[in-house]
């Protein structure tokens, strides 16, 4: 316990002086899951509303590909990027093993099927009188697909914000394929696991206090988003 | 020019079940009609399929303006709207709701703007204009309903119970918009409502859902 407490006391002093490894790591987290998550809502958001939006063969089948594809576990999906990245993988050539980009594409593919998933079921709860209203006003195919996507904004923010969630506190994919290399690879999951490794807990703990405020400040944000639309429901239902 | 259609042969049927059979009928360029007719009866399907929200079973509808048939596309939808019962409102504010029809016409800003002002004022939802739509009351809502039709400058403007469930001081501005869209617009217009009154306040010509088809009221 006493351990504990002293750990935490050099851990905020080690916060408190801005110390330049520590801002380093925290940067580069930031830096990997936010490009991630940038990637992952360009292509995610689209997808889901298409897929909401959009009558097509085989639709359920993907809807639901893409709800399994949200539990992907972090190892697995390293484990399947460090083969398509290492010398003798299809993609060895880009030498994007050990770097932050081949980070940014793990976190990029555990983020994808979030986004894309919770996008498909706030499009698909748009009242379907918006559709109609959007069309007796004039909108041509198009228009009337903003308008609805329009409505499930507040969902498709939850999601992204949900997504960012799981990415900055993703370990299992991030070590295969980054490496923990200091300086160049490390992040504040990694180097909290290899910290604690080598006993040395104030920058593990202090890195941990970091983790912690944001997922906090993540779920926030999220609960926020999602009274918010709580209220509208409420409002739009009577 | 205000639209007249014709409606031949129509039928629709919604698995299995009949609502609408082998009706034909003309409404005329210009006219008021109030439709009416027991719940159930077939008004709101009838009044989707005449806005093209809907296509029906079997049968057609022609849209003319003058002697021309309009052909079906952006341009015919774009001469119509339809005040849906549940009206839909947008999740945003009072004043972008209206604008939404004149925007997505790619109208300039400032003509957007003060169309837009000027239909509120109508409706007197001028002191509201910044507050989001969903706050309003049903009253106020249908009265937005009404201002983001009206906006558009529609020449067949329909209407879903376009005061039902709203008190009297509201069912009057919203009346008197109505009336006011006949006058300065001559738009032929096809409403739906269960009351008699109302029908005989607003429109030329009734017309009942009997038999799952159009009859008119001889008067
Ligand atoms: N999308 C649909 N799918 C299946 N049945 C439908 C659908 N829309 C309407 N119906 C049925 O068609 C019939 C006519 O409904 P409609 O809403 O047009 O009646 P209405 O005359 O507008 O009634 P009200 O006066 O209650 O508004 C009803 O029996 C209804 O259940
Ligand atoms: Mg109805």
């Amino acid at each position: 316990m006493e351990y504990i407490a002293s750990g935490f006391y050099h851990a905020l002093q080690l916060i408190l002086k801005l110390d330049s490894e520590l801002l380093g790591i925290i940067f580069l987290s930031l830096k990997v899951s936010g490009a991630a998550l940038v990637l992952a809502a360009l292509i995610g958001i689209p997808l889901g509303a298409l897929l909401s939006l959009k009558k097509f063969p085989m639709r359920s089948a993907a809807v639901s590909l893409l709800n399994t594809f949200m539990g992907l576990p972090p190892v697995v999906v390293g484990l399947f990027l460090y083969l398509l990245l290492s010398r003798s993988g299809s993609l060895g050539f880009m030498s994007l093993l050990y770097t932050p980009y081949a980070m940014m594409i793990a976190q990029t593919v555990l983020s994808l099927p979030i986004v894309a998933s919770l996008t498909y079921a706030a499009v698909s709860s748009v009242n379907p009188v918006i559709r109609m209203a959007a069309r007796t006003l004039g909108a041509n195919n198009y228009q009337t697909a903003v308008a609805i996507i329009r409505e499930a904004r507040m969902g498709i923010m939850a999601a992204v914000i949900a997504a960012f969630g799981r990415v900055i506190a993703e370990v299992g994919a991030i070590l295969i394929v980054g490496g923990n290399i200091a300086g160049l690879t490390r992040v504040m999951t990694t180097a909290i696991a290899m910290e604690t490794d080598k006993g040395n807990f104030e920058l593990a703990l202090a890195l941990g206090i970091i983790l912690l405020s944001l997922s906090l400040l993540i779920n926030t944000a999220l609960h926020l988003i999602q009274n918010n639309k709580d209220v509208r429901s409420q409002i739009e239902g009577d | 020019m205000p639209i007249s259609l014709r409606i031949s042969g129509l039928s629709k049927v919604y698995n299995s079940s009949v609502v609408i059979d082998n009706c034909s009928y003309t409404f005329q360029a210009g006219s008021v009609y109030a439709v009416m007719g027991p719940n159930g009866c077939g008004k709101s399907t009838l009044l989707r399929i005449c806005s093209l929200l809907e296509s029906p079973t079997s049968g057609s509808i022609s849209y003319y303006a003058g002697d021309n048939e309009l052909a079906y596309d952006m341009r015919l939808r774009r001469m119509m709207t339809l005040l849906l019962p549940d009206i839909g409102i947008f999740n945003t504010t009072v004043l972008k709701n209206v604008e939404y029809g004149l925007k997505i016409r790619g109208l300039s800003r400032k003509s957007i703007y003060d169309a837009s002002c000027e239909a509120l004022e109508l409706v007197g939802l001028t002191h509201k204009m910044s507050q989001n739509a969903l706050l309003l009351s049903s009253g106020q809502k249908r009265r937005l309903g009404i201002a983001r039709a009206l906006v558009i400058k529609p020449r067949l403007l329909m209407l879903d119970e376009p005061t039902s469930a709203i008190d009297v001081e509201n069912t009057e501005i919203v009346e008197s918009a109505i009336l006011r869209i006949k006058q300065e617009r001559s738009s032929t217009i096809i409403l739906s409502t269960h009351e008699r009154t109302q029908a005989d306040r607003l429109a030329d010509k009734v017309v009942f859902v009997e038999n799952k088809r159009l009859s008119q009221d001889g008067f």
